[in-house]
């Protein structure tokens, strides 16, 4: 249930934010989440509930974006979406491939007032 | 109005970790991050391990449980510091949680610190706790089908153990099919097999460790 913790990461990003922002009410927080993530969404949006009450961001919406899982092959410059978890490259079978996106765990923006 | 932010939403916890790396850095200390399933065998390891190493390496031993010291009173009675901490509840060490217990250490005097995580797969793999390494410890009767549904940590660490090869004979874990499933998800991984009950692969373990604490205090 690291859901929690996320919650709590997402609530203080978005207090901060809304704080040197001048807001009163945030309406919407959009998250990016890479497909390479263990996040239970359901349980992040009801551990978040849990925590924004009271808030500047009580019955926020929270919009998620997912993120796919794209690599970059060092070797011959290959990228593309990773299938089956197999990082080795479709290309040429080298294993030098970087994660490009996939591993995001981000607030992207916030819609205030 | 829209606000753009683009923040991490566990930046805190990273930022804290950076943070505890630099404290190892400083004190010349390889720190190995192990997690794995409850019942996977990272105690038990963890002996094997103090057994062979502790008269060559000064080791220190931190326990994430969720409210007891059973692992670390077995740590203790092999006579090398052990820090417990209790997570009371919560499925995973986070960096803030080892920077507190830090200074219960002589870390001066260190070169191996090994934090044992809160048993399960997946929530250790998110948190960073200023680790050099961790290691996945998955043992044969979870399933040779693990590592494609937890990837992540299998992604994230450096080495790989498969514990408990002993019983082999009596499951059906297909040895090569995991194998293929956690090189292919992490081309280089090194994957190590043991088996705490017959002494089997702890050596090659050791020596992997020993390695590793060379490696990072030549630079
Ligand atoms: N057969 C067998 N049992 C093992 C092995 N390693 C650990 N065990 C047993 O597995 C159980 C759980 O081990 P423990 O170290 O407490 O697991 P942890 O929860 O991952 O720390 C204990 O009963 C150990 O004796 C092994 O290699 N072979
Ligand atoms: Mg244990
Ligand atoms: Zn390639």
């Amino acid at each position: 249930m690291h859901e929690m913790a996320m919650a709590e990461g997402i609530m203080d990003i978005v207090k901060d934010y809304a704080e040197k922002n001048n807001a009163v009410k945030v309406h919407t927080i959009s998250l990016l989440i890479g497909e390479m993530t263990g996040v239970v969404v359901d349980s992040l949006e009801f551990c978040f509930k849990a925590l924004s009450k009271g808030t500047i961001a009580e019955n926020a919406e929270i919009k998620l974006k997912n993120v796919p899982l794209v690599g970059h092959c060092n070797d011959c410059n290959w990228q593309g979406h990773i299938e089956n978890y197999n990082f080795f490259c479709p290309h040429c079978k080298s294993g030098h491939m970087d994660i490009i996106s996939g591993r995001e765990l981000r607030v992207e923006y916030l819609e205030v007032d | 109005m829209e606000v753009s932010v683009m923040e991490d939403i566990l930046g805190g916890n990273d930022k804290i970790a950076a943070e505890n790396a630099q404290i190892f850095k400083n004190n010349n200390i390889f720190a190995l991050n192990i997690i794995g399933s409850p019942g996977a065998g990272k105690t038990t390891l963890l002996e094997k391990t103090i057994g062979k190493l502790k008269k060559s390496l000064n080791m220190a031993i931190i326990e994430g449980d969720l409210f007891t010291s059973k692992d670390a009173d077995r740590i203790a009675s092999h006579e090398i510091p052990v820090i417990q901490i209790n997570t009371s509840g919560g499925c995973h060490l986070d960096a803030a949680m080892v920077q507190k217990v830090l200074p219960q250490l002589n870390l001066a005097e260190l070169d191996l610190v090994i934090i044992e995580n809160v048993g399960n797969l997946v929530c250790p793999a998110e948190f960073n706790i200023g680790e050099d390494s961790k290691a996945a410890v998955l043992s044969i009767t979870e399933g040779d089908d693990k590592p494609l549904k937890y990837p992540l940590i299998f992604k994230e660490a450096a080495v790989s153990i498969l514990n408990k090869v002993d019983i082999l004979p009596f499951t059906n874990f297909d040895m090569a099919s995991a194998k293929n499933d956690i090189t292919c998800l992490h081309p280089g991984i090194e994957i190590i097999e043991t088996s705490c009950q017959q002494e089997s692969g702890i050596d090659e373990w050791c020596k992997w460790l020993e390695n590793a604490v060379k490696s990072k205090q030549n630079g």
